[in-house]
């Protein structure tokens, strides 16, 4: 179905070659400056660039290229709605709000790790245990959804099983992350980053040179608004170019809620509670750094996010114009003058002999939307005389219906072969840089922030080990859960659940935390607990797609998929918009009723003000 | 317009190049208007942060 090889020596060669530069990078980097601490040690000042294009890396990983990509071409181009958040939210406001005060308040308490900065601000150990605690436990699955998303673009790249692929890619990240790239190298990120700037260009441009131009790409797009398949029309879907059905308290509005609760809102606000990159404010040197790095973050987000989402998108377009031929028989003509029809799909048993396509989720014969480009008279499996039609379909019909496979297909099957191994070099440069971070926090975590907590010992050698252990638990828990859990637009699900516990259980102390004097230890660890609970509560019980894969929800209600079943919207709504705004008032509410923070105290946050 | 009838995703389209002029701007006009100073504070905290990253 797409242009698939085995990896040929060249491939090889070139892989080895990246990883080499990588690692001579990384070396070079000991040997001098390497890290941001190191230059705000020499008193220097890195480059705007090396630090926006390093925070970049940091935050943009395979899942946002090919989860999120993938979903976009399943869902369309509302999901650039994430994309003005990531720029909006997670540079702007990041950058210009929260960076500088959480970087005066870090270097005033003399803290490292993110629970450290709320356990310190908030003179509390068992805040920053909380914090440590959550990190640990559930930074995994962030780290898995990456290592899935690029263990599923080397697998159909390169022709290989997905057990392979992630074996593979669970080598190279654990032979980058364990020895060194924990130290965030700034100039290997970056060299990271122009690789995915590189490859993010030409995708681009390839994309929309294909079809036409931009706005003739995007008017194909339009054009095929009733070839949406049909299960995604009943949950709304209203075409490629347009935004799900609003509405409320009917399951033709739960694609709306999907869209815009789980995914834009977890991921667009959930990322300024990320603890890896709130860190990185930290190691800035001044807010002039901060204010010079906007720009070039901000374009890299357009370039990282927004062309993943737009080419998603648009890939259902080049697939139904330039796909390759798909064989079936009309199961209703949609628009017989343009030639849209569901088609059931058909292959050859046997010469001349036409047979149904069996989908192995339903054991039932599958169908897709088609733009039907020939039809011949031919006979079924039995001899009877059938209409044959070939035609070209969406994306998802040739990613099997797997979405996280759209982007992977669409490479494979649409680009040149050395732009696919392109790709994979910046999948494979998002991932590192973006997992080296997570098993830096992954391992402070859990030895900064729980073992030291717990045992009382502060910066002692066990502490390193314990480090050292938790990162390579870290690699194994995600490996597993990348190996075991394949659905839906898992990816995307996956760095949505993180971020939105992230944000319910933290944002309103981090931010409280920053701005707030009146926020209280009380109030902070009120709000985390109601944060992580209801969110907690709302993925095992009500949120359905969630709810139904742990299993609990159907033991409770005797085989439900949520608590809410029967009220339509309810189970597509996300955790975020119920847990963040109750974390936030039980913030303010426990606050104000709470002994407000010493004066003392609040002069060595804030000796400014 | 640009080929997208929704006007909420034609938005989201020019949206996402318009917070990214705005990002633009804001670089420019603030590339040296603040303060670039670092403080012995500063200076601590990043000795520190450099020992945690070397244990490590």
């Amino acid at each position: 179905m797409n242009g698939h090889a085995t990896v040929g020596w060249v491939d090889i060669v070139v892989i080895v070659g990246y990883l080499l530069t990588t690692g001579y990078l990384g070396w070079l980097g000991y040997r001098g400056t390497r890290t941001a601490a190191d230059f705000l040690v020499g008193g220097r000042s890195a480059h705007p660039i090396v630090m926006a294009v390093s925070y970049g890396a940091t935050f943009i990983s395979t899942s946002a290229i090919v989860g999120f990509g993938g979903v976009a071409g399943l869902f369309g181009m509302s999901l650039l709605w994430l994309t003005f958040f990531n720029i909006g939210v997670g540079i702007l406001v990041a950058f210009t709000v929260l960076g500088e005060p959480t970087r005066r308040l870090g270097h005033h308490l003399g803290v490292h790790t993110f629970p450290e900065l709320l356990g310190a601000r908030y003179q509390s150990k068992g805040i920053q245990i909380f914090a440590g605690a959550l990190i640990f436990l559930f930074m995994p699955l962030y780290s898995a959804a990456v290592m899935t998303g690029g263990a599923i673009f080397a697998a159909t790249q390169f022709a290989v099983d997905f057990e392979v692929a992630l074996l593979i890619f669970a080598l190279v990240t654990a032979a980058y992350v364990i020895p060194g790239g924990l130290k965030a190298v700034m100039y290997t990120d970056t060299f990271q980053g122009f690789v995915m700037i590189v490859a993010m260009i030409y995708l681009l441009w390839f994309t929309y040179s294909s079809l036409g131009g931009v706005t003739e790409a995007h008017r194909a797009l339009t054009d095929l608004a009733d070839l949406v398949p049909p299960p995604l029309q009943a949950m709304g879907h209203q075409g490629w170019t347009a935004m799900p059905a609003f509405g409320w308290g009917a399951t033709t509005y739960d694609l709306w809620w999907t869209v815009i609760t789980a995914i834009i809102l977890g991921v667009g606000i959930g990322v300024l509670a990320q603890p890896q990159l709130v860190v990185r404010f930290m190691t800035v040197r001044s807010r002039r750094e901060l204010d010079r790095a906007v720009p070039i973050g901000a374009v890299f987000i357009l370039l990282m996010v927004g062309t993943p989402f737009v080419t998603g998108s648009l890939s259902n377009a080049w697939f139904v114009q330039h796909g390759p031929l798909l064989s079936g028989q009309v199961v209703k003509e949609v628009d017989s003058a343009r030639g849209h029809a569901l088609v059931g799909l058909m292959k050859e048993s046997a010469p001349g002999r036409w047979e149904p396509v069996m989908n192995p989720k339903t054991g039932k014969p599958a169908t897709s939307p088609m733009v039907v480009a020939s039809r011949e008279p031919a006979q079924d499996a039995a001899g009877a005389a059938i209409e044959l039609v070939r035609g070209r379909a969406p994306s998802v019909t040739y990613a099997k219906g797997d979405s996280d496979q759209i982007i992977p297909t669409y490479i494979a099957t649409a680009l040149p072969r050395w732009f696919g191994l392109v790709f994979f070099l910046a999948l494979l440069a998002a991932a590192m840089s973006t997992m080296s971070s997570q098993f830096h926090t992954i391992g402070t975590a859990a030895g900064r922030d729980l073992y030291e907590r717990l045992t009382g010992k502060a910066g002692s050698e066990p502490s390193v080990l314990v480090m050292r252990i938790a990162i390579v638990i870290g690699l194994l828990v995600s490996v597993t859960i990348s190996y075991n859990v394949r659905e839906e637009y898992v990816i995307a699900r996956f760095t949505a659940i993180f971020f939105g516990l992230c944000a319910a259980s933290f944002l309103p102390a981090y931010i409280g935390g920053l701005f707030w004097r009146r926020a209280t230890r009380a109030g902070a660890l009120a709000s985390m607990t109601v944060g992580l609970s209801v969110s907690l509560f709302w993925l095992l019980l009500v949120k359905a797609k969630e709810a139904s894969a742990i299993g609990l929800v159907q033991l409770i209600t005797g085989g439900k998929t949520s608590l809410l079943a029967d009220f339509p919207n309810w189970p597509m709504v996300d955790p975020i918009v119920i847990a963040l705004p109750l974390s936030l008032l039980t913030l303010i509410g426990v606050s104000l009723i709470t002994r407000p923070v010493d004066r003392e105290h609040l002069r060595r946050c804030f000796p400014e003000r | 317009m640009l080929g997208i009838d929704d006007p909420l995703v034609l938005l989201a389209f020019l949206g996402c190049i318009a917070v990214t002029a705005l990002s633009l701007v804001y670089g420019l006009v603030r590339r040296n208007a603040a303060v670039d100073e670092v403080t012995q504070e500063d200076r601590a905290w990043a000795l520190d942060e450099k020992k945690v990253e070397d244990e490590l």
